[in-house]
């Protein structure tokens, strides 16, 4: 990869944000008042005005547009605004990848990737009703009882389990991570709410072969990340973490209807990865500390062997409780509690941590972190994936 | 290879209904005939679903609709126990499969294994459809399926 044509260390996250985050339908704000707290949150984490963004990238049809944030906020000129189609929160490090090419390519000059979600005001991902007739794809599945997330998700994990018979113990252990790590993160829904083994086991199904703590919380709240220049980031408030690698990821027809995708037994990464490490100019040994996408443990654990940090054969010997632990563990995963048990804001908050962890400023802090590994959305049809480094990574 | 059905295996769901573009039509219409029918191109044979304009492998949109053998294999299996629907509810739990189609290009499709909810599902079963015959506005037909019988 040519460094003309690569964005590794160009552009850099010099702000975070987030609000308050809730049990879903808790939030007393809007949707569209959270997202823009979330803004002004990582503008003062940044030490910028809300004045100098002029681009906004989201996904995953967020309805929070950005003529009408840019209006809202007063913002003089709006160069750039950018969705990235995928489904669930596939598009989460999408949306800084997007960002950061508009910056590479002189479309704006202060980005904001942000997403909100009020459950209460718009309802929930994991409830559904209606009595409507359904047609097209949702035609193939709605009818015979498959509409949830956790259901859209569940039978690539049974096949992944009998193909390479690996999976019940790691997914175990990626929960009880996200559940230890939210202990110490006061932002998280799920402070004060320990996970032991014990628990989990006896936790209900909500579908095989998930049991409920496998599953993704629902929240209200917001998430916004400020990206700009690196050259412009060494004059603003913070450690600006580079973005040394940002991808996204679809596969050879993963977006086929009714569980038709090619390769089925998938997170959806191994198309990205290869492109990944390339631009990054590192390997899976590099990274120091993982923000994988939890909507379902499963998922996790293909994501964790598409990205090279374990294997089919070993999944269940690394991903253990100890290893994934930031206190001590070879492989610190969701430090910040996660999806599982921080806040589910369809991911954007896994790369606020990964960037917190750059930073060192994480609750769940793993020790020199210089290198953090940020992914969104797997077995989703387009997943995506980034790397954030310090300065110092770029040699 | 096939029977049918008019007991409702999950009543109260959403019914579905060809898409407004005429796309699937010969699907659901095919069900209500107790015939299997799935897409196949044209110009190079292989058999394409969920439907689309296209075929896939050649993009050619010479594609035709073909009854196929109701037979199928299990690819890959679930046990919802958490009801996300109202009509859920007091359900109990009850298993969607993924059949695999290896005489159709091993096209997937979704659908109920019938019988004891509660039963030992195994990955590479052979299975049989079961057409499910549904009042409704109007009357529609589900592909289902069952466990088949040893020969």
């Amino acid at each position: 990869m040519s460094d003309e044509y690569n964005l590794r260390g160009k552009v850099a996250v010099v702000g975070v944000g987030e609000t308050t985050y809730y049990k879903h339908g808790q939030s007393g704000d809007p949707e569209f008042v959270l997202v823009l707290k979330a803004i002004l949150a990582a503008c003062e984490d940044a030490g910028i005005s809300p004045k100098e963004i002029d681009g906004f990238c989201s996904y995953s049809n967020d309805r929070n547009d950005p003529p009408r944030l840019a209006n809202a906020l007063g913002i003089p000129e709006l160069r750039y605004s950018n969705m990235q189609w995928t489904s669930g929160g596939g598009g989460a490090a999408a949306a800084v990848q997007n960002a950061a090419g508009a910056i590479v390519a002189g479309s704006a000059d202060v980005v904001v990737a942000y997403r909100g979600l009020a459950q209460g005001q718009f309802g929930r991902f994991g409830r559904s009703g209606g009595s409507r007739p359904v047609s097209g794809p949702a035609a193939y599945t709605l009818p015979y009882g498959m509409m949830s997330a956790a259901q859209m998700y569940a039978m690539r994990t049974t096949r992944f389990m009998h193909e390479h018979g690996v999976g019940r113990s790691s997914m175990r252990a990626i929960a009880m991570a996200c559940y230890h790590h939210a202990q110490n993160n006061p932002r998280a829904v799920m402070h004060g709410r320990t996970l032991d083994e014990e628990t989990y086991d006896s936790s209900r199904w909500i579908t095989e072969p998930y049991r409920l703590f496998d599953c993704c919380l629902e929240n209200d709240g917001a998430a916004a990340i400020i990206v700009t220049r690196t050259d412009r980031a060494k004059d603003l408030a913070k450690t600006p973490a580079l973005v040394l690698a940002a991808q996204q990821s679809g596969g050879h027809r993963s977006g086929a209807t009714a569980e038709n995708a090619t390769d089925y037994v998938t997170s959806s990464f191994k198309p990205a990865v290869k492109y990944l490490y390339q631009q990054a100019g590192i390997t899976a040994d590099d990274i120091d500390v993982v923000q994988s996408y939890e909507n379902f443990t499963g998922g996790v654990v293909m994501s964790l062997i598409e990205h090279g940090l374990c294997t089919y054969e070993n999944a269940d010997e690394v991903l253990t409780f100890d290893n994934l632990r930031a206190d001590g563990g070879a492989l610190p995963l969701n430090t910040s509690g996660g999806n599982l048990a921080e806040c589910y804001m369809h991911g954007l908050g896994l790369q606020v941590e990964a960037v917190r962890q750059v930073r060192g400023e994480s609750s769940n802090q793993v020790p020199d972190a210089k290198v953090a590994l940020a992914n969104a959305g797997p077995m989703v049809a387009v997943a995506s994936t980034a790397i954030y480094g310090t300065e110092e990574t770029l040699g | 290879m096939s029977r049918s059905t008019t007991e409702p295996h999950l009543p109260g769901l959403r019914q579905p209904a060809a898409s407004n573009d005429g796309l699937d039509a010969p699907f659901w219409e095919g069900a209500q005939a107790h015939e299997l029918r799935v897409q196949q191109c044209l110009d190079c044979g292989v058999h394409q679903w969920g439907p689309e304009w296209m075929c896939h492998q050649c993009n050619s949109m010479e594609i035709d609709w073909v009854t196929v053998d109701p037979v199928g294999q299990i690819y890959s299996w679930q046990r919802p126990h958490h009801p996300v629907h109202r009509a859920l509810s007091d359900r109990g739990p009850y298993i969607i499969v993924l059949v695999e189609l290896p005489h159709a290009s091993n096209i997937r499709m979704v659908g109920n294994l019938l019988g004891d909810p509660m039963q030992n599902v195994e990955i590479g079963t052979p299975v049989s459809v079961v057409f499910e015959d549904r009042e409704g506005d109007p009357d529609f037909t589900l592909v289902q399926w069952e466990v088949s019988p040893v020969n």
